[in-house]
């Protein structure tokens, strides 16, 4: 099972959520769950999990390469690049790689072949066993390149998980690319949220996105601190259950800036995140 | 000489424009007879890579100089592949104005990537 740790609003407590729920899973579980940290932008997970990351791999794109001698400047692939990577100006023939998308449709078209395929790297994933037998996984793109989605594609390719083992990827915030390629392949979303106008905007934005995509989703709603009766009559009128409630605590708060997980925290949590477990798969 | 000129209605009394890849307008000059013709630029409704697409339309123009406001780094990369040399309006108000101040040498020319007033820190990015 894929479960997919979103939230559209950034900082409402995902990795927190998501490395909780890995570590009351591996605790419980024979075969202790896979761990994918897709925030490539700005991964944190490691800092909760403690993974020691032995294994590694440079990621990214194959962008064309022009051979100067061969082009006769036709323009055939700077007409068929959607991204305008690829671009024909007098005599010269110019590609910007941090535009390139990969397609290979400049290659394929080429009338005179000048142009062939080089790796251009855009990150690295990372992996290796973490706290309680964990297998954890994670990308980070380089300073400066503009698209994640390639670094999260490959990262997730990269591990197959074992039959019966339980997969959880903590996404970006956001709806955009980089949360639609984390959610793609999930069984199910688990949406954090805050009970706040900002919270409850995002929040509906990500289960639109979740529903767009077909995914069932439940909703947690965390540092809940009085009654916003906003957050619930959305979760009720759009069938989201809420499977969780966590409170306002200092207490949660001081954890967390030390890299504290919620189940080390407070222990009682390890059963109610495996509860929510069950209930997650009664609902698929 | 022919010059490329971005603005924002295709005249020559119109207020120039201060980008380059999104400019409304490519207004191409002759110099010294003053005629003109504007060619719509696909760039300002692109998603990304704008101002290699307007620097696209202006070299297949054969102009020798490029004036705007700003120009970012995949813009300035271009044009000058081209071999376009690109200059700053300045404080000029209107297409003729910026055309004569051209023609007088007044014009500053850019030597790299300009952060101009429009500079918003997305040049070139596609989501």
């Amino acid at each position: 099972m894929i479960i997919t740790i979103a939230s559209g609003k950034g900082g409402t407590g995902k990795t927190t959520i998501a490395a909780s729920l890995a570590l009351s899973l591996a605790e419980e579980q024979s075969s202790p769950p896979l761990f994918l940290d897709c925030d490539v932008e700005a991964p944190n997970a490691h800092l909760f999990l403690h993974p020691k990351l032995d294994e590694r791999q440079d990621v990214g794109l194959l962008i064309p390469s022009v051979n100067e001698t061969k082009c006769t400047y036709c323009g055939k692939c700077a007409e068929v690049c959607q991204y305008h990577a690829i671009a024909v100006l007098g005599q010269k023939t110019l590609v910007f790689p941090q535009l390139c998308h990969g397609c290979g449709s400049c290659t394929a078209l080429c009338p005179e072949k000048a142009i062939k395929e080089i790796p251009d790297r855009m990150g690295v994933i990372e992996r290796g066993p973490a706290m309680v037998g964990i297998s954890f996984a994670h990308g980070v793109l380089d300073v400066g390149e503009p698209m994640a989605v390639p670094v999260i594609r490959q990262l997730i390719k990269w591990i197959v998980a074992q039959p019966g083992q339980v997969v959880i990827r903590d996404a970006p915030p956001g709806t955009s690319c980089t949360v639609v390629e984390s959610m793609r392949g999930s069984d199910f979303l688990l949406l954090v949220t805050e009970p706040t106008p900002f919270g409850l905007h995002d929040l509906r934005l990500a289960a639109q996105v979740g529903r767009k995509m077909g995914i069932p989703a439940g909703v947690i709603i965390n540092r809940e601190n009085g009654f916003y009766p906003a957050l619930d009559e959305f979760c009720t009128d759009h069938h989201l259950p809420v499977l969780l409630r966590i409170p306002f605590e200092r207490v949660i708060a001081e954890g967390v800036a030390q890299g504290k997980t919620l189940v080390e925290i407070h222990p009682e949590y390890a059963d109610r995140f495996l509860r929510m477990f069950t209930q997650i798969a009664s609902l698929l | 000489m022919k010059i490329v000129l971005t603005t924002v209605s295709p005249n020559l009394e119109t207020d120039v424009d201060p980008r380059f890849g999104r400019a409304a307008n490519l207004l191409v000059i002759e110099t010294d007879t003053l005629e003109w013709k504007a060619e719509s630029n696909p760039g300002a409704s692109s998603s990304g890579g704008a101002g290699i697409l307007a620097a696209q339309i202006v070299a297949d123009q054969h102009v020798q100089a490029a004036i705007s406001g700003d120009f970012g780094p995949h813009a300035f990369e271009a044009l000058q592949a081209a071999g376009i040399s690109m200059y700053i309006y300045g404080d000029c108000q209107n297409a003729f104005q910026a055309i004569e101040r051209f023609k007088a040498g007044q014009l500053q020319q850019v030597g790299g990537p300009t952060r101009g007033e429009c500079d918003s820190g997305h040049h070139g990015q596609s989501p």
